[in-house]
């Protein structure tokens, strides 16, 4: 096994035994699907018009549930630093740890996000964009929140500043996103979609060398 | 089996942390197939000069030279990649087995040794599909050792490594490093006690 599958497993098993984060981004995910309907009250039609937005910004919130873990957990085992002085690029490990955390987080979100559409009453021209929409953006979360891992990762309890730090840095796929959901109810174009693939794209290429260079500079200090 | 590095150099090392001088003026040279014990009171800077050493923190001053057979390397990153860590913080993983630990870090320093023949030689077959959660602090230290081996590297730099360990286990580790400078391996420690191998000894921090 090469080292780079070998991190990329080692990450994907950890998130699925105690304590890790995989299953509990998408049953916290389910909850606030279902209390919003319930906090909201049975008008059908305004559900379908904000589920886009409120699977959004749940969404967001679900992905940085376990984010704070995805270099924390590695630096105060030292095993950040195994990892430093491993054939792998410091780039490239952030990335593999993107990828794990987009594997068990993101996706399972946008597998269930069509039965969590259904809880919104949303109309049946929403699920392309909804499903299409996270599957793309999800991305984005996991990479743009990597950057404020690793900025966060010498901090105890740094979960609170990791969300001041990622979420406004996620509002432009929160905005795509759930436009793209609203524009497809309202027989719309496809431009938001192609502008969140864009934001998408720009984050996974980007963050893992600014995540890498914030993880170089704790590791140092 | 590691004959990758003829020599390693450090001249005029310094370290700062936190706008303090920690140690300065450290000078050493170690070649292969030869051990170096770093002996010094606690906060004399014995962890950052390994660190300096593996390239995790750079030096306020001075340099290191890894001295190949074709090649001397100088950049940090570069140095990391002849070097097996084992400091105070293990890496293992307490939700993954033993055996998982120890395969990880095979697979991650890409390793042909034998992860069961290994486990067996630090004295953790038994506990091979345990959690490592489970295992004691000198069963943690020697599946760290497992480690060492297994990570094929010419350079140990090892942050007290006796630490925890009963008489079995110092012996042990003395075995390791023996076969490793035998190999033409090298080993740089930071240690209170005796290591139980012949090295040459060297003082850090203000004298």
């Amino acid at each position: 096994m090469s080292p780079a599958r070998a991190l990329l497993r080692r990450d994907i098993t950890l998130a699925f035994r105690a304590g890790g984060g995989a299953m509990l981004a998408v049953a916290f995910f389910g909850t606030i699907a279902a209390l919003v309907p319930l906090g909201v009250g049975a008008d059908l039609p305004l559900l379908g018009r904000i589920a886009g937005g409120i699977l959004w910004v749940a969404a967001a919130l679900a992905a940085l549930l376990s984010l704070d873990r995805l270099f924390q957990a590695d630096f105060e085992d030292g095993g950040l630093d195994l990892i430093a002085l491993s054939p792998l690029s410091l780039e490239a490990a952030a990335g593999l740890k993107i990828l794990a955390h987009w594997l068990t987080t993101g996706l399972p979100l946008t597998l269930i996000s069509p039965l969590l559409g259904l809880f919104f009453n949303l109309p049946s021209e929403g699920y392309a964009a909804l499903i299409g929409g996270l599957a793309m953006g999800t991305p984005a979360l996991s990479a743009v929140g990597a950057i404020g891992a690793a900025l966060t990762l010498s901090v105890r309890r740094g979960g609170l500043i990791l969300a001041l730090i990622v979420l406004p840095l996620v509002t432009p796929a929160v905005i795509f996103g759930a436009g793209a959901v609203l524009t497809a109810l309202e027989g719309g174009g496809t431009g938001a979609i192609l502008l969140l693939a864009a934001f998408s794209l720009g984050a996974v290429v980007l963050s893992p060398f600014a995540a890498a260079a914030a993880v170089r500079l704790n590791l140092a200090g | 089996m590691i004959t990758a590095l003829d020599k390693i150099e450090a001249a005029n090392l310094a370290c700062e942390r936190g706008g303090r001088v920690v140690f300065r003026d450290l000078q050493f040279s170690l070649p292969h197939g030869a051990a170096l014990s770093l002996e010094g009171a606690n906060g004399a800077g014995k962890t950052s000069a390994l660190r300096i050493v593996a390239g995790l923190l750079s030096p306020s001053a001075g340099d290191i030279i890894f001295r190949g057979s074709d090649k001397n390397i100088t950049d940090g990153e570069e140095r990391g990649r002849f070097v097996a860590w084992l400091g105070h913080l293990d890496g293992i993983k307490n939700q993954l087995t033993v055996r998982e630990n120890a395969q990880f870090f095979a697979a991650l320093y890409p390793s042909t040794g034998d992860v069961g023949k290994i486990l067996e030689r630090v004295g953790l077959a038994r506990a091979q599909n345990l959690p490592a959660q489970y295992l004691s602090a000198g069963q943690r230290r020697r599946l760290a050792l497992a480690r060492l081996v297994l990570s094929n590297r010419p350079l140990w730099l090892l942050d007290e490594p006796l630490a925890a360990l009963d008489a079995a286990g110092k012996a042990l580790i003395a075995e390791l490093m023996n076969a490793h400078c035998v190999a033409g391996g090298m080993v740089l420690a930071a240690t209170h006690d005796p290591l139980g191998i012949d090295a040459e000894r060297l003082s850090v921090g203000a004298p």
